[in-house]
């Protein structure tokens, strides 16, 4: 045992001496820094690991906690969204307002929109959705299959490895360092180290799925290895690529042209099909059913949507490439089956929604249904204008338009965000064994912030977009296009602050979630009115006197 | 294999394939007599649990 973590620890000091050799033959600057960041990282790996000898358990402690489920990492897993999750939001209020008043992307490179616009995508999609997904995916697959983790010390990689993903993602944005794709900007060396990370997440999921004690593979895990497989396959072709040298941080696709076009948004709308949706998925079947404390609507609906999401999603992709060099078979296939999602999508919806059939009345007395509800709400409406927006007469008005800016946001903010809440207030008082939640009232005021937030984010998107395609495709009597560009950027002024504002509603939210969160773990219970009285009126609760027989 | 032998062979016999394969999967829950096992699958998540929350 103590040999054992010798080893494991002496394999960390060399990783970080490696890096160091990389950091002093850098190529480039940026390629130093991350190699810096990596050295530290391991060095910090390999005093943690030492520190196992002293910890070293006795057998008795060991059997006991066989007893119990491995939730350390997901405690971790569930910090870690609610913590990235305020940086991606908080950055998301900044880059609006820059697109509000220019003045704001101040004198120097660092804070440009250019930079801060990939920090946020990543930082909410992969660091606040992607560890909402590792730590719920952790919580779920134990579960259903009456098993505790496999591999537990990869566990722990994973969920480290992932965080030091999206530390040089980060920090390499704000120094410029970008493949220019988009959702895949991080550079060859960083792709490498997911690679690496997420092979070892599927080994944890898919061993816990191999030593499972329930004959049967819940749902929700299938959502959760479909994410886990697909998104492996999708990193790896879509980063193909030649680095300039092995100590620098610029390399060059693999691809080129139409074909590299093809490969980014095959890549591109799979990572909103199998990251944000197959995925998330995985959580609505397993938290809603538990919430609601009722089996779902239909299991054999489940498994159709599964196998219809899986089969229709990765022919999706061409339609982001409407009227391009794209030929034009591809872009109708990206069409067809773009509208023919519309039906898996809406099968879910519909299944998740009808699990409440005959406990509707939690919606009101229960908030955490309330933004499940809510959830599934915006997953429809989101799934039903995509396969609208990618019709080509329609994507010709709305493409490159803020259109596009509020679709993803209905789905990111509706969909993504409200079912990660949910998940998140279940999990945090089982994971630290509290009674409750600090506050029920607070989910509350969260789920109304969210929600305010989102209807002035997404309504004023569309205004937006479809005032910008209506202006640019406008001609005169003359033949010329009606406005300038700069005519069509000055008219989106008004509905840039309105974002901004629907942004801020959404964080306030959010810092409700972090208050609620972090009273709860600390064991404190806010005395406050419960979310539903006991209606009962004693003056009223008695038999009527007996009447007096009718006079004959 | 060129590309454009790839092409045919993919929107002929690969479609074919590829939709039989997925008939077959989403037929599979509603073959007769699986009702049970659905059931059995959609409650096994209310069965003792929460105890053992780690």
């Amino acid at each position: 045992m103590e040999d054992d973590i010798l080893l494991r620890s002496g394999g960390w000091f060399l990783i970080a001496v490696v890096a160091i050799f990389a950091a002093a033959a850098a190529a480039d600057t940026a390629f130093a820094i991350h190699m810096g960041i990596a050295a530290a990282a391991a060095i910090l790996t390999a005093f943690v690991s030492l520190r196992g000898i002293s910890l070293l358990q006795t057998r008795s402690a060991v059997a006991r906690a066989q007893e119990r489920y491995d939730d350390e990492v997901i405690r971790w897993g569930v910090i870690a969204t609610v913590f990235w999750g305020v940086v991606g939001f908080l950055v998301g209020i900044v880059i609006a307002a820059q697109l509000s008043f220019p003045l704001l992307n101040l004198p120097t490179e660092y804070t440009t929109f250019g930079r801060l616009r990939p920090l946020h995508t990543s930082a909410v999609i992969f660091a606040f959705g992607g560890n909402a997904l590792i730590a719920t995916s952790f919580y779920v697959v134990q579960r259903t299959c009456r098993a505790r983790l496999a591999l537990p010390g990869l566990a722990r990689f994973v969920f480290w490895g992932y965080q030091l993903f999206i530390v040089l993602a980060a920090t390499g944005y704000i120094l410029g360092v970008t493949e220019g794709r988009e959702y895949a900007e991080p550079e060859w060396y960083v792709d490498l180290w997911l690679t690496i990370v997420w092979v070892a997440y599927l080994a944890v999921f898919a061993g816990t799925i191999l030593k499972r004690s329930e004959p049967h593979i819940y749902v929700a895990n299938w959502f959760y290895l479909g994410f886990i497989l697909t998104v492996a396959m999708l990193h790896i072709v879509n980063n193909l690529s030649l680095p300039v040298s092995w100590v620098g941080s610029k390399s060059y696709s693999l691809f080129s042209g139409v074909q590299d076009a093809l490969t980014q948004w095959w890549y591109g709308h799979n990572a909103v099909g199998f990251f944000l949706t197959a995925g998330f998925l995985g959580m609505m079947y397993y938290f809603v059913p538990k919430q609601a404390e009722r089996p779902i609507y239909s299991y054999r609906l489940s498994i159709l949507h599964f196998w219809s999401l899986i089969f229709l999603y990765i022919w999706a992709g061409p339609h982001h490439l409407h009227y391009t060099a794209l030929p034009d078979w591809a872009q109708t296939l990206g069409m067809v089956f773009s509208v023919m999602l519309w039906m898996p999508s809406w099968g879910g919806m519909i299944n998740g929604l009808m699990t409440l059939n005959g406990a509707w009345d939690k919606v009101r007395t229960d908030p955490i249904i309330r933004l499940m509800v809510f959830a599934l709400a915006f997953y429809g409406m989101s799934t039903f204008e995509g396969p609208m927006m990618s019709v080509k007469s329609v994507n010709s008005l709305s493409h490159y338009t803020n259109w596009t800016i509020g679709h993803v946001h209905s789905g990111a903010l509706g969909w993504n965000g409200m079912i990660t809440f949910a998940a998140i207030y279940y999990m945090t008082p089982r994971l630290w064994g509290r009674t409750r939640l600090y506050s029920l009232r607070m989910v509350n005021w969260h789920f109304w912030c969210a929600t305010l937030g989102i209807v002035l984010y997404a309504s004023s998107m569309w205004v937006a977009g479809i005032t910008q395609g209506l202006m640019w495709r406008e001609y005169g009597d003359d033949g010329y296009l009606v406005y300038s560009f700069a005519e069509v950027v000055q008219a989106m002024h008004p509905y840039y602050v309105i974002r901004v504002g629907g942004g801020l509603l959404y964080f306030i939210g959010a810092l409700f979630m972090v208050w609620n969160v972090w009273m709860t773990i600390a064991g404190k219970l806010r005395e406050e009115v419960p979310m539903t009285g006991t209606p009962f009126d004693p003056a009223r609760d008695h038999p009527l006197p007996a009447r007096a027989p009718a006079a004959e | 294999m060129s590309y454009d032998t790839l092409r045919h062979f993919a929107d002929s016999w690969g479609l074919v394939v590829m939709t039989l394969v997925f008939v077959t999967l989403a037929a599979w829950p509603f073959l007769p007599g699986s009702a049970r096992g659905n059931a059995r699958a959609a409650t096994s998540i209310f069965e003792d649990e929460d105890a053992r929350d780690g």
